[in-house]
């Protein structure tokens, strides 16, 4: 099976609520995408939609090629993390993951594996009422991975986790992608995929506001600005100033200054005798380049 | 898909212990509360001042019980042969609720189930196989064999000619309004009949079965004491060894303490004149406990398995797991029926012991204390147990689909609790009138308990046939059936509202 999800002019209503409003957008296998938006843009109900929850009211959504409900043994093709609260509080985590197992001819052997690779075997025996969210996230992620499949879609994985456990996923995630498979994750705030999404796809309102590389998305957002280190920030801005840039006050003793190039800058505080410790090619974060994108959109600003 | 379904369903089931010990103590509940049942049941007989062993009531060649009490007037037969009689007479007494206490209360009449006739019966013991043909106080002239069977002749009563020929195993019956035109009534075949058996003229009376409504609205019913005395005449005996002279037999006659029978029978011959008084009836024993009396528990049985299939359905929706068994499982429609397909087979699995065991240790302990059970045949008892584990197996199904429809576990086990619970404790405990608790027998899922029912309604015996006394209204297998389909039904609409419905 491709692995690819195609999702083409969704629309939603429930009652008077608009909740998808021509959502389309394609993920490639080979990278996580990070589907991102507000809370109430859409992203869960597509996500539903996808894995045929949910029906549209217009519009399809496709998993490698078919629609999710078409799939047999479908957790061999995808593999969704949607609410990591949705368990038995009764029943062990070693024994979710067997029925689920079960469900499309997979044994135990496959359970023990996982939990395994999640690192969950030590508590695999006890009732999965007691987990922590961190226990619940990684049980959620083991079911996700059990039919070892080429889609995966996660929603809000990173919710409630402790920074242990983001750290965790952010790297399973990469890896799994670089197996090639196609990996979406939604998430509402974007730093929780920094270092980690190759692509986004931003949603707002029920539609599909940008979707775009990241490291494109960065580099515009940059836009060749110069990040300058300084004990006299003071003096630097007024000097940088003089000559024509327009200086922003940064973190701890930086100024970002757009318009002249680094080598000019460097030029310019020597010629003032303005001391400094380094001057760089300004980065922003993908939070910046973010809230940069969707400035204009009130829908998103939050 | 369907198969791995059904598994993933069944480790669902398994890996929750309440749920397992749930069907462990319905299946407990049933054992445990039939040995309590049987463990209560006593019953101890005197005579006179002397505790003796309860008489049983004698078996049929076939095993049952049947009561065999009436007046026989007899000659032997070797083989082939025959009797002719005219029943010219039938008169009696019957005995009425005290008008004054401690006053007897009789009146003179014949019950309309009074017979007297003429019988082949291959001995004066108790529960011998016969053939009779007869005159009835208001059903018109029958011929009845081996207790169980009846056939309808003309409508008329006394006077009316009556004819029994043996030939062989078979014996014909017939009828004649003047002793000229004749006509057949039934055949009866006895297989093994004996080459020497008795044939003459009898009498019997079963006892006044009277109705009465009570307060609440239910009813109950008393037999009171009645005998019947038939005139007859035109006697003729045909057949080798008839030549000897009339033997009177007054069978199944008990004996009071002081030895002298109890409401005996009698027999006066004038001339060609025969006077036969006789009370009792022949016919099945339908007074003594039943099998599925030992199978109380399954009542509180059924409310435990339905909490707990309740629960199995309605824990998809508590915590948002149906997302995921959708995820693993997308043609919804199927899920619902994988899931009651396991329930049903669970319970099914853990009611059966339960259901196989409880009778015969139940009735071993009641034979010990005095108290007998009816006997019934294998296929009977096999449909009972079965069916009484069946029972409990499609109210799980019943469970399952109503908590898949109605999401939440206390709205679904409040309704499947009305819907099979409430209509057969109504219906059976004598409050409502006996034509709604039918009623409420034939509509309601409730239905389905009538394949508890080991003994069958007889037309020619008079009885309190219902659901109070353990009568349903429709057959065994049939009422079954009702529940079934309202299990399906119910199932369908929770496979449609799952596939409409957005998950």
């Amino acid at each position: 099976m491709e692995a690819t999800i195609e999702v083409s002019g969704l629309r939603k209503r429930y009652g008077r609520t608009t909740a998808l409003d021509g959502m389309t957008f394609r993920v490639r296998p080979g990278r996580v995408t990070g589907f991102v938006g507000p809370n109430g843009a859409g992203k869960s109900t597509t996500m539903r939609v996808v894995l045929g929850l949910d029906a549209p009211d217009e519009g399809h959504a496709l998993v490698g090629g078919r629609p999710y409900r078409s799939l047999r043994r479908p957790l061999t093709h995808v593999g969704a993390l949607l609410d990591v609260g949705a368990l038995q509080p009764g029943r062990s985590g070693r024994d979710h993951l067997l029925w689920l197992a079960h469900s499309q001819g997979l044994g135990a052997r496959r359970v023990d594996e996982l939990l395994d690779l999640v690192g969950l075997a030590p508590a695999a025996r006890r009732r999965a009422g007691g987990y922590s969210l961190g226990m619940r996230g990684r049980l959620g992620i083991a079911a996700a991975l059990l039919g070892d499949p080429p889609v995966l879609m996660l929603d809000e994985p990173f919710n409630g986790l402790d920074p242990e456990g983001i750290v965790w996923i952010r790297g399973f995630l990469r890896s799994l992608a670089a197996e090639g498979r196609a990996v979406l994750v939604s998430s509402h705030l974007m730093s929780e995929l920094q270092d980690t999404a190759g692509h986004l796809v931003v949603a707002g309102r029920g539609r599909v506001v940008a979707d775009v590389g990241v490291d494109e998305l960065i580099a515009t957002a940059s836009r060749a600005r110069v990040t300058v280190r300084t004990a006299a920030s003071p003096e630097a801005a007024r000097a940088l100033a003089g000559a024509g840039a327009t200086v922003t006050v940064g973190e701890r003793d930086t100024l970002v200054v757009s318009g002249p190039p680094a080598e000019d800058v460097v030029r310019l505080l020597g010629a003032c005798g303005v001391p400094f410790s380094e001057v760089s090619a300004y980065r922003a974060t993908l939070e910046e380049a973010y809230l940069d994108l969707t400035g204009g959109f009130s829908g998103v600003v939050r | 898909m369907t198969a791995r379904l059904l598994r993933a369903e069944w480790t669902k089931l398994r890996t929750v212990r309440g749920w397992m010990a749930g069907l462990a103590a319905s299946s407990l509940l049933v054992l445990g509360l039939g040995l309590l049942f049987a463990a209560g049941g006593h019953s101890s007989c005197s005579q006179g001042p002397v505790e003796v062993p309860c008489p049983t009531p004698p078996l049929s060649r076939d095993g049952r019980a049947v009561e065999d009490r009436f007046f026989f007037v007899s000659r032997s037969l070797d083989g082939d042969g025959g009797i002719t009689a005219r029943v010219t007479a039938m008169n009696g007494q019957i005995r009425l609720p005290d008008a004054t206490p401690g006053v007897r209360n009789v009146v003179s009449g014949v019950v309309p189930w009074a017979k007297a006739g003429i019988m082949v019966k291959e001995s004066t013991k108790q529960g011998a196989a016969y053939a009779a043909v007869m005159v009835t106080g208001a059903h018109g002239v029958r011929m009845q064999h081996d207790f169980t069977e009846d056939v309808a002749g003309s409508a008329g009563g006394a006077p009316r000619w009556l004819r029994l020929t043996r030939t062989g195993e078979t014996i014909t019956g017939e009828e004649s309004p003047d002793g000229r035109r004749w006509t057949t009534v039934g055949t009866a075949r006895l297989t093994g009949l004996a080459h020497r058996v008795r044939i003459g003229l009898f009498a019997a009376s079963p006892g006044d079965v009277r109705v009465v409504r009570n307060p609440l609205g239910g009813s109950a019913s008393a037999s009171r004491f009645t005998e019947v005395t038939a005139t007859m005449d035109e006697v003729t005996v045909r057949g080798a060894g008839t030549g000897g002279t009339w033997s009177r037999d007054d069978i199944g006659v008990e004996l009071g303490p002081d030895g002298n029978p109890h409401h005996p029978g009698a027999f006066v011959g004038n001339g060609g004149t025969f006077a036969l008084t006789g009370t009792g009836d022949i016919a099945p024993d339908t007074s003594n406990g039943r099998i599925e009396h030992a199978l109380t528990g399954v009542l509180i049985a059924l409310v435990v398995v339905v909490a707990v299939m309740v629960s199995f359905a309605t824990a998809e929706y508590r915590r948002g797991l149906i997302r995921t068994t959708l995820l693993a499982g997308p043609r919804r429609g199927r899920m619902a029926v994988a899931k009651a397909v396991v329930a049903g087979a669970a319970t099914f699995a853990f009611a059966l012991p339960a259901t196989a065991v409880t009778p015969p240790l139940a009735r071993g302990i009641l034979r010990g204390n005095g108290v007998f059970t009816l006997p019934v045949g294998t296929l009977t008892e096999v449909r009972v147990v079965v069916g009484v584990a069946a029972l409990l197996a499609v109210a799980a199904v019943l469970a399952v689909a109503l908590g898949l429809l109605f999401r939440r576990g206390a709205a679904a086990a409040v309704a499947a609790i009305t819907a099979l619970v409430v209509p057969y404790v109504l219906a059976t405990a004598s409050i409502l009138p006996d034509e709604v608790s039918r009623w409420l027998l034939r509509l309601t899922p409730a239905a389905g308990f009538a394949v508890q029912q080991s003994i069958p309604e007889y037309a020619h015996v008079i009885g309190h046939y219902a659901p109070a006394a353990g009568y349903f209204p429709l057959p065994p297998w049939a009422g079954f059936a009702v529940l079934c389909a309202y299990a399906v039904v119910a199932l369908g609409l929770a496979a449609y509202r799952l596939e409409r419905r957005d998950a």
